[in-house]
């Protein structure tokens, strides 16, 4: 009787294990320092056990010369090794990672805090720094502390202007910035059914907000056809009756839009409480909200209107801006006045593509609003893309109706 | 492994972001970290932080995985950080980078004198001695070589 993580990791809570990893990967940011730290460790050739990925996606493309110069050593280096390579506008490592790849049962890591994201396919999956997958470049394996589970019971279906990042932020805001530390956040119940895979993604996604380890659901219908539609096959995951270290529930009808205020994304308010605030810009996609679902909910909403602050639309990858392209979703969000950011992080992490201006204020679908992120003196308030994609069009927040 | 600083009080939720902010990552050279360490949350800390150990409040390193905000603090001359918990990812990058992370609950006295000793297990401020929260036997052999790199290097 174990949680999804003693299962996968082969030990009980508590215990420290040494575990092959199936895939590692790094972006443009970890990259270099993981390159620089595995040839300080005398390395001479990857190990030969999981199969690695380079995947550009944060600074991109780069925005001067000396982020060239240390992208171009990198991307020689990854052109020349037998890993896996995505160059800029291929997409964000996390959702590139989640087209197809990550198998439900595998053992991932990336470097990169959000790498809890693909634990939404079954997969043990989480963040570690870059000296730490320099080591696994070298050996093919790491150690790992398996982790006590905090068990999310899900019932009923979201209704109205609620989504999946509602649902995630209530979480966070129960759970705090700390009350994951060192845990896997497994989300259970009826209530799963009704999640898409998208849906899922943004849930894991906002798992480390609360400082757990990772967000896991168990492979299920849902999963095995979303895996299939991308040419993999995969066996569902069944849970057993297993001890949590805490427990929380939610009835989805209850959710509501709300928002994380700056600088805590515990700080959560309804999307009532804010209404009329005033915003300098609106920024839709990241890792936590740049899917094909989101960027069709926002042309949904700005549809044939034209937005009343500057909004900026990055795609969460290739894929989904190409399908963005076959839907018209793209001809409608231009046509609303968005503007249209390179597949990537865009202007999440304040380097580049979106920073703002001292005093400015932004309304962002991403998962940090922490002081100064996206620019000093900037500040940065969190909600889903239907409040975001509403709140575009009246340049405040602005409560987004049912769709 | 043993050492001893002065402390540099912070609170808590201390994210990388604030540690070293997005903007100065892409480099190789280490002494930009160190010139703007602390930058968005007090510009006067980056002077104090040589000899210093640091002690701050729960949660200390969440958000982003940056492993620069540890080497930072290395580079820095901080000597150790102490709180009641850090966010997983920078625990580790501490000690791969050789940077011990200590997690005991502690009242901070500003500039007050802080030893610590993390075979034995206790760290020692304004006269009273408390019990620190082991670190695994892999954890402290990484430690004692100065870091991961150093760590395989002498294992392979």
């Amino acid at each position: 009787m174990s949680t999804l993580s003693e299962r996968i990791l082969g030990a009980a809570a508590g215990e420290y294990v040494d575990r092959k990893i199936d895939r590692a990967y790094v972006h443009d940011g970890t990259g270099v320092l993981t390159l620089e730290t595995w040839k300080q460790m005398g390395a001479k050739r990857l190990s030969d056990i999981p199969q690695f990925y380079v995947l550009f996606d944060h600074i991109i493309p780069a925005n001067n010369s000396t982020t060239a110069t240390l992208q171009h050593e990198l991307r020689e280096f990854a052109c020349g090794s037998f890993l896996h390579f995505s160059d800029i506008g291929g997409g964000i490592c996390h959702q590139l990672m989640s087209e197809g790849v990550v198998l439900p049962g595998e053992v991932v890591v990336g470097a990169d805090s959000h790498s809890c994201t693909p634990g939404a396919f079954g997969a043990f999956s989480t963040g570690v720094g870059a000296t730490d997958m320099a080591g696994i470049w070298l050996t093919g394996e790491t150690w790992f502390r398996v982790p006590d589970s905090i068990g999310i019971h899900l019932s009923g279906s979201l209704q109205g202007g609620a989504e999946a990042k509602d649902l995630a932020l209530s979480y966070v805001s129960r759970l705090g910035m700390d009350g994951g530390t060192y845990c896997a956040l497994e989300f259970i119940g009826e209530g799963v059914k009704t999640l898409p895979m998208d849906d899922r993604l943004t849930l894991c996604n906002l798992s480390v907000e609360t400082g757990a380890k990772t967000g896991m659901f168990y492979a299920d219908d849902v999963t095995t056809r979303y895996l299939a539609g991308a040419g993999q096959k995969a066996k569902a995951q069944v849970p057993e009756s297993c001890i949590y270290s805490r427990e929380l529930e939610f009835d989805l009808a209850d959710i509501v839009p709300l928002v994380a205020v700056s600088p805590r994304v515990d700080k959560v308010k309804p999307v009532q409480d804010l209404v009329g605030l005033s915003l300098d810009q609106v920024f839709i996609g990241t890792c936590t909200n740049g899917r094909s679902s989101d960027l069709a909910r926002c042309a949904n909403i700005v549809k044939g209107r034209k937005v009343a602050v500057r909004t900026i639309v990055v795609p969460a990858s290739r894929a989904v801006l190409a399908e963005a392209i076959r839907t018209g979703v793209l001809a409608d969000l231009v046509g609303a006045g968005c503007t249209i950011g390179t597949p990537g992080c865009g202007p999440c992490l304040g380097a580049h593509m979106g920073v703002l201006g001292e005093g400015e204020v932004c309304l962002s679908t991403a998962n940090r609003n922490f002081r100064n992120r996206m620019g000093v003196g900037g500040e940065i308030y969190l909600s889903s893309v239907a409040t975001a994609a509403t709140s575009a069009l009246t340049g405040e927040i602005t409560e987004p109706e049912a769709d | 492994m043993h050492g001893a600083g002065h402390a540099v009080c912070l609170g808590p939720d201390i994210d990388t972001d604030v540690i070293i902010a997005g903007r100065f990552l892409r480099t190789k050279d280490h002494s930009i970290w160190v010139s703007h360490v602390f930058e968005d949350l007090d510009p006067a800390l980056a002077g104090q932080l040589n000899g210093a150990v640091i002690v701050a409040g729960k949660n200390f390193g969440c958000g982003s995985s940056r492993e620069q905000a540890a080497i930072a603090l290395r580079e820095a001359g901080v000597v150790a950080v102490v709180a009641p918990g850090f966010a997983r990812i920078f625990f580790r990058n501490a000690i791969n980078v050789g940077l011990p992370a200590i997690e005991c609950s502690l009242s901070c006295i500003k500039g007050a004198n802080v030893r610590f000793d993390l075979a034995a297990g206790w760290i020692e401020t304004g006269g009273s001695q408390y019990p620190i929260r082991p670190l695994s036997p892999r954890m402290r052999e990484i430690l004692a070589a100065g870091g991961l790199v150093n760590y395989w290097r002498a294992h392979r």
